[in-house]
């Protein structure tokens, strides 16, 4: 058999305390494909999510990478792994240049050039010497936003990566995720707002 | 691209901890205070009395020093916890536990180090006699060390409670008082002439125990909490 590539979750069950989140739940996610997560508030999106990077184990069945648990391969996972979650994971005494080049050295060798040149096209040109502290939540929303595109990495996994984002920033955000489907990327993401990027590529997951 | 390897991380861990610490100079100082404050309120409270002091000096030092390490160790974890970036350095394509045992190594850095330079000061101000300052120095470089080696792990275990500072301590003392009973004989041997090698030795393989096993320990309580 071959081993499918892309993302696998078979037969996935969770709870919280006694009330469970899902049961049986199956999902795949291959090259080019984008899976939006959708649910009322408390119904789980944050924790699917969070069992699909391993940072959550969840209580039945398990997450595949490429044909392999991810239990089995976590350094190589996370390779291939940008997680934008609730919070953006930025410090607020650095600068964005500097967030950036330490979490993207921790992967490879990021180039202080491209770094520029996203926080440019992020409209954070003139803020990039600033502490994060001095930007604005949407601003900051966008570094860590940057730090999924700089990252290399074939799977993104967003949680409300639009919150606190303009109609400008969306239709920006928007485009990032379209480039990176066009490149044989994988996204799950979930979010409040409408998610219009190639239709074709697009599965919905209720929960 | 190659992955960076687990040693360069390491290295770029400890600068960013660095220059955070840098940004921030209040925070860092603060257990170097406390202990100065312990160490000038003894000769106050005891009375300037030239035997007395000396007598007590060993353990006095070990003791402030010992708190002041516990009192810094809550803070070694909480702002990466608090903002995020713990989730990155966990989902990040390097073992937690290297991470922690950098973050370790910059927070002794910023605590231990200028505790362990400020110690002939201290050791002045109460007394011992001058022979027993090397010994003393050496003494706390390896026990500070080890006490933040120990303190990560409790430092892990309570990063997502509120007011963990206390519970840090309850948990960590036990683990402590052998490196508080080691550096107090050691420096009370040399303060009285005779060859502080033992528990010096003694430190050491301590020391060696706790690297090789705390960064694990820590790196395995922190992803618990990130669940």
């Amino acid at each position: 058999m071959v081993a499918a590539a892309g993302l696998e979750g078979q037969e996935l069950e969770l709870w919280r305390g006694d009330r469970r989140l899902f049961t049986e739940l199956s999902l795949a996610v291959a090259p080019g494909a984008l899976l939006h997560v959708r649910g009322a508030n408390g119904a789980g999106k944050t924790s699917l999510l969070r069992v699909l990077c391993g940072a959550t184990a969840a209580d039945e069945g398990r997450v595949l990478w490429n044909g392999v648990a991810i239990a089995e391969q976590r350094l190589e996972y996370h390779a291939a792994l940008a997680y934008l979650g609730h919070r953006d994971g930025l410090k607020l005494d650095l600068t964005a240049t500097e967030n950036l080049r330490f979490v993207l050295a921790l992967r490879t060798s990021a180039a202080d050039r491209d770094i520029e040149e996203t926080l440019v096209q992020l409209g954070l040109a003139g803020a990039s010497g600033l502490p994060v502290r001095a930007l604005s939540a949407g601003q900051r929303r966008r570094v860590a936003i940057a730090r999924c595109l700089l990252s290399h990495a074939p799977l993104w996994i967003l949680d409300e990566p639009f919150s606190n984002l303009d109609a400008e920033g969306r239709a920006w955000g928007h485009a990032c995720l379209a480039r990176h489907l066009e490149r044989e990327g994988m996204i799950v993401i979930t979010s409040h707002h409408p998610v219009d990027v190639l239709a074709h590529a697009m599965t919905a997951l209720e929960l | 691209m190659a992955l960076a390897s687990p040693a360069h991380a390491f290295i770029l861990q400890v600068r960013r901890d660095l220059r955070l610490a840098a940004r921030r100079w209040g925070e860092a100082g603060n257990p170097l205070v406390f202990f100065i404050i312990v160490i000038t309120l003894f000769p106050l409270a005891l009375g300037a009395e030239h035997a007395l002091l000396q007598r007590f000096a060993p353990g006095v030092l070990w003791v402030a020093a010992l708190l002041a390490m516990l009192l810094a160790q809550e803070s070694v974890f909480r702002s990466d916890y608090e903002d995020g970036s713990l989730e990155q350095l966990a989902l990040s394509p390097q073992p937690l536990s290297i991470l922690v045992l950098a973050k370790v190594a910059a927070h002794w850095l910023l605590t231990g180090v200028p505790l362990v330079l400020l110690a002939p000061l201290a050791a002045y101000a109460l007394y011992l006699p001058a022979e027993a300052t090397p010994t003393l120095m050496l003494g706390l470089a390896l026990g500070t060390l080890l006490l933040s080696l120990l303190g990560a792990i409790g430092a892990a275990l309570t990063v997502g409670l509120h007011r963990g500072g206390v519970l840090l301590a309850i948990l960590i003392l036990p683990l402590a008082v052998p490196t508080l009973l080691l550096g107090t004989q050691a420096t009370d041997m040399a303060a009285t002439g005779l060859d502080p090698q033992g528990p010096i030795y003694w430190l050491c393989a301590l020391l060696a125990l706790a690297a090789s096993l705390a960064p694990f320990g820590a790196a395995a309580a922190l992803r618990i909490h990130l669940e």
